[in-house]
């Protein structure tokens, strides 16, 4: 409640570090990985980066207004595998029926939008109406896919079927321009989120939840319904990130997605939003990932780190980029 | 349904067990959950095996448990003493560790105890060791390599999840390159996983203008190794070798893919061995106690057909 009100009277030299912070990290990695490697900085490198981060910032993007609205959604990663399962098993169903070519491709499109609401909804539905803790529910739910994915792969890989494969190969790996289809719907959805998180009444409802949801009551906003779409959101976005990855290798198993709910975390916390809610900051959660990836990135193209040690360096920099912008909060 | 089905299976299970109790003996099996390819492929061969020796000795009677983590497989270990009565017990531990003392206490109550791929921090308490063969496995591929590419060459090498298995295989494949000419220009963990292995071939495409071969050292990392080259279009990689034996890979094989030549088994279905002969000295005068080291082979397309099983999952 205090935090809310004195915002906006901090001073601006303290809003400013606040909010260079990532940008600054981001601006580090991108000097540092040109210095090391020559093709740092080629097309192709930053092509590659950048489609890769795709999967986790559309992701991200939807977890920024989740974390905003004060919850918090740990089974993104699991989720992200069960709907890649589900929408390779539908694919390959339908393909006696309606033969490889494009309406399959939407079919198996329609699949994973459909099947990430109505897991958003669940989640969702459970935090709210069940009034059950967030971190509990989606901790359950992160169980429950990971378990039906390995369920349904039996164990093994679920795989595309070679003929549709090629057909859906462009959506991963062609674009317009030269700019791939993930990196085009990365930024599209990251547009969006950021004009919805400043302009729109959900995004300062979201914000309005997170920061005091007693008050947010008495200021006629619908709490629940509010909380439920954020998860519906960002169940849909795991729904658009699912289409992006299929695509890559045509196949899905237990192993996809591990660990993409705490990247997507990270990114969302390095970029400036706040973990316990009340404030968010959705082009900050871009920045975040394109930090962590590029991490992974710039470890591979150079020598003379272990290559056990990658984690240890990724959290490092993650601890600094959050130390850099709170520095002035730390203080008061 | 379900439930009045096993209801009955369990009343018939009592009123048939005074007849029966003399010679039935129970094998228990613990293995870990199918949460990989490989396992799934474990998995596979051990459900197999246990259908196929029911059916083969009426006297024997298995207890299947798979366990999604050590502790899980502890209790299933403790409740199979326990409840169950085992003869004999098959295990594949999940970490050496925690499960040295569980197992032990099987062997101390009597009962046979088979170990799997992954040996006990203790030695000699198993009657029966099965394992496969993580040295010999990086040595096949090494030689496998060092023939390919007589005149020598560029390679980049993928590492599996950091663990002893993977640190063997890679020093038994640095030993048996040694001298041909091939030099490593890096190593990389891909951990066994098709997306991060993409990943990391996509940023050694960026960092080397030019690699002569891969050893991805695993069958799901050469899958994300190759989709990598495709995407980058570049030809100067002559071949990936991969590992374990999955079956779109051996086919692959079999069908003369020139980015896939050879592969080297490092198989699941050694869990059906160690059923098969742990039943054989349950059941016969025949002595099965000891070490069996399975050996990895090299599949070529010669010999390819006879590794490939078409129902198993991997």
């Amino acid at each position: 409640m205090t935090a809310t009100e004195t915002r906006p009277s901090r001073p601006a030299r303290g809003v400013n570090l606040k909010v260079l912070g990532p940008i600054l990290a981001l601006v580090v990695l991108v000097i540092v990985g040109a210095a090391l490697n020559g093709n740092f900085l080629s097309a192709a490198n930053i092509t590659n980066v950048l489609s890769r981060s795709a999967f986790i910032g559309i992701i991200a993007v939807g977890m920024t207004f989740v974390i905003t609205g004060g919850g918090l959604d740990l089974s993104v990663g699991s989720m992200a595998a069960f709907i890649a399962g589900l929408m390779i098993l539908v694919m390959n169903a339908m393909l006696p029926v309606m033969g490889p070519g494009w309406p399959l491709v939407f079919v198996g499109m329609l699949t994973a939008m459909v099947a990430g609401t109505l897991a958003g909804f669940v989640n969702g539905f459970l935090i709210t109406t069940m009034r059950i803790e967030a971190f509990i529910v989606t901790l359950g739910t992160m169980g429950i896919y990971r378990s039906l994915v390995t369920w349904l792969a039996d164990g093994g890989t679920l795989s595309l079927d070679f003929g549709m494969r090629s057909v859906i190969r462009p959506i991963y790996f062609d674009g317009i321009l030269g700019i791939s289809w993930p990196i085009i719907v990365f930024a599209l959805v990251a547009i969006s989120g950021e004009l919805v998180m400043r302009r729109a009444a959900f995004g300062r409802h979201a914000a309005a939840v997170g920061s005091n949801d007693q008050v947010a009551r008495y200021s006629s906003v619908n709490v629940n319904r509010v909380r439920m779409l954020t998860y519906v959101f960002l169940g849909i976005l795991v729904g658009v990130a699912t289409i992006m990855y299929v695509p890559r290798l045509g196949s899905a198993s237990p192993s996809t997605g591990v660990l993409w709910e705490l990247e997507a975390i990270a990114a969302v916390i390095i970029g400036g939003t706040m973990l316990k809610g009340g404030f968010g900051r959705v082009w900050g959660t871009v920045i975040g990932v394109l930090i962590l990836s590029l991490i992974d990135n710039i470890l591979n193209l150079t020598d003379g780190v272990s290559p056990y040690l990658n984690g240890a360096i990724q959290g490092v920099i993650i601890i600094l980029a959050v130390i850099l912008q709170r520095d002035k909060k730390a203080e008061s | 349904m379900k439930f009045t089905t096993i209801t009955a299976a369990a009343l018939a299970a009592t009123l048939a067990l005074p007849a029966l109790a003399q010679d039935t003996k129970v094998i228990g099996v613990s293995i870990p959950a199918a949460t990989h390819g490989w396992a799934g492929g474990m998995n596979f061969h051990a459900q197999q095996a246990v259908n196929r020796l029911e059916e083969v000795y009426p006297q024997l009677d298995f207890v299947l448990a798979t366990a999604s983590d050590p502790a899980k497989q502890v209790n299933d270990i403790e409740d199979m003493l326990a409840t169950r009565n085992i003869s004999a017990l098959v295990v594949l531990p999940f970490e050496s560790e925690p499960l040295t003392s569980p197992v032990k206490a099987v062997a101390d109550s009597g009962a046979w105890v088979t170990v799997v791929d992954r040996g006990l921090a203790i030695p000699g308490i198993e009657d029966l060791y099965v394992a496969g063969d993580n040295p010999g496995f990086g040595k096949v591929s090494g030689e496998y390599m060092a023939s390919a590419m007589p005149d020598g060459g560029d390679i980049v090498v993928f590492r599996g999840i950091p663990t002893t298995i993977d640190n063997e295989r890679v020093e038994g494949f640095q030993s048996a390159i040694e001298g041909s000419g091939i030099n490593i220009l890096a190593m990389e963990h891909g951990n066994w996983n098709r997306d991060d292995s993409f990943t990391v071939m996509q940023d050694f495409l960026s960092k080397y203008d030019k690699i002569d071969a891969v050893w991805a050292s695993d069958d799901d990392m050469a899958i994300g190794v190759l989709a990598a080259i495709e995407q980058s279009g570049r030809d100067d990689i002559k071949f990936v070798l991969g590992g374990a034996g999955m079956k779109e890979m051996v086919a692959k094989v079999r069908d003369g893919d020139p980015m896939i030549p050879a592969d080297v088994t490092y198989p699941p279905s050694m869990i059906a061995t160690a059923i098969e002969m742990t039943a054989v000295g349950m059941t016969s005068t025949a002595p099965v106690s000891g070490t069996f080291t399975i050996g990895s082979v090299l599949i070529t397309q010669e010999n390819a057909a006879d590794f490939y099983y078409e129902d198993s999952p991997f």
